[in-house]
């Protein structure tokens, strides 16, 4: 899924400062299973803010819906009723979310209430963790199923480097080394000769490096 | 055994404190309420398992979202209490009585004539 976090309160308050009507619109796709910006967190954000307004004797009057997902305009054209009853929306999704939000309600203005930051899945219980960069072709089955390219801080093809020490990537503490884990996985699964394949250089141009990317399902096209 | 405790807390009944949910913590404090706070069995002794640990961990997210729009955070506690300790439940009501007392009416109240009214 898409991983976000919620902007600060003190970033929020400061975008919405000139309005005094507001919409704060959720979104039940990946930001619902990641926490960020579901039914829940778009009715806690509301009361956040409707305090802190009402504490600056300032009041701001907050709605707030939760559509299917904000990045397919068949639900987005269900706020047509709606969305010009504000001064502003705040949306919760992932950036695509008040993007598809503003191209087809051009008159409204929108506000992204969340950071959207990797694609990755929860780990525990309130962490989350990247496992794909969609760099647009996929090597994982070469690594056993463990992504380089989104994992290793350098998107090495042939690792580890040289900052790879006790298990841990050199650029914190808190980041493992991902080569590492699989060179380790290699020596389990006593395939560890499949590392000396020399790759080519990756061809860059299916990720963003490419620029924008578009996928186009002839079958599906109307 | 009758026990006294200040007459401004409003007891609100839940199965178990895990139903407490952040956004309840909050709509109080947003309709004017000076503190809220949630009395909980003790620690090891939910008769779910770790609704009372899962809602302390809920009251400090309130609590950071209040210290970040400049609401003491003080005004949301989490007290954990045997439901046999009648008197460390008028004790605690009493504690977080003058503890709010000392912080004064809710900055949210002193704005809002509605709820000034409602919650005097
Ligand atoms: S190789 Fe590319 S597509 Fe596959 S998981 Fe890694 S970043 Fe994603
Ligand atoms: S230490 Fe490991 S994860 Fe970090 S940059 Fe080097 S190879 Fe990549």
């Amino acid at each position: 899924m898409i991983v976000a976090d919620r902007k600060s309160l003190e970033e929020i308050q400061e975008m919405i400062k000139p309005h005094r009507k507001l919409l704060i619109v959720g979104c039940k796709g990946c930001v619902t299973v990641c926490n960020v910006g579901g039914s829940k967190e778009v009715e806690i954000l509301a009361s956040a803010l409707t305090i802190a307004r009402k504490k600056e004797n300032n009041e701001i009057e907050i709605d707030t819906t939760t559509i299917e997902r904000q990045c397919d305009n068949e639900y987005v054209s269900q706020l047509k009723e709606t969305v010009g009853n504000y001064d502003a929306v705040l949306s919760m999704a992932c950036g695509v979310g008040p993007q598809f939000l503003s191209e087809y309600y051009r008159e409204q203005k929108f506000y992204p209430a969340v950071n959207t930051t990797f694609f990755g899945g929860a780990v525990s219980h309130g962490i989350w963790e990247e496992r794909c960069a969609g760099c647009g072709t996929c090597i994982i089955h070469d690594f056993d199923g463990i992504c380089p390219i989104a994992r290793c801080a350098k998107s090495l093809l042939h690792g580890p480097c040289g900052g790879s020490s006790n298990g841990l990537c050199e650029i914190s503490k808190e980041t493992i080394c991902i080569w590492d884990a699989i060179v380790a996985k290699k020596i389990e699964q006593g395939r560890l000769e499949d590392l000396l394949k020399v790759r080519p250089a990756k061809d860059w141009r299916t990720a963003r490096d490419g620029g924008p990317r578009r996928s186009i399902r002839e079958e599906l096209t109307r | 055994m009758r026990l006294n405790y200040p007459s401004e807390v409003k007891v609100i009944q839940v199965p178990c404190t895990g139903r407490v949910d952040i956004i309840h913590l909050l709509n109080a404090v947003e309709k004017g309420a000076d503190g809220v706070y949630v009395a909980g069995c003790l620690e090891g002794e939910c008769h779910y398992l770790t609704g009372n640990i899962k809602t302390r961990k809920k009251v400090e997210y309130v609590k950071k979202i209040l210290g970040e729009i400049g609401i003491e955070p003080e005004r949301v506690e989490m007290y954990n209490l045997s439901s046999a300790q009648g008197a460390r439940f008028a004790e605690i009501a009493r504690e977080m009585t003058a503890k709010i007392r000392e912080l004064g009416p809710s900055p949210v109240r002193m704005n809002d004539p509605v709820s000034e009214k409602k919650a005097a």
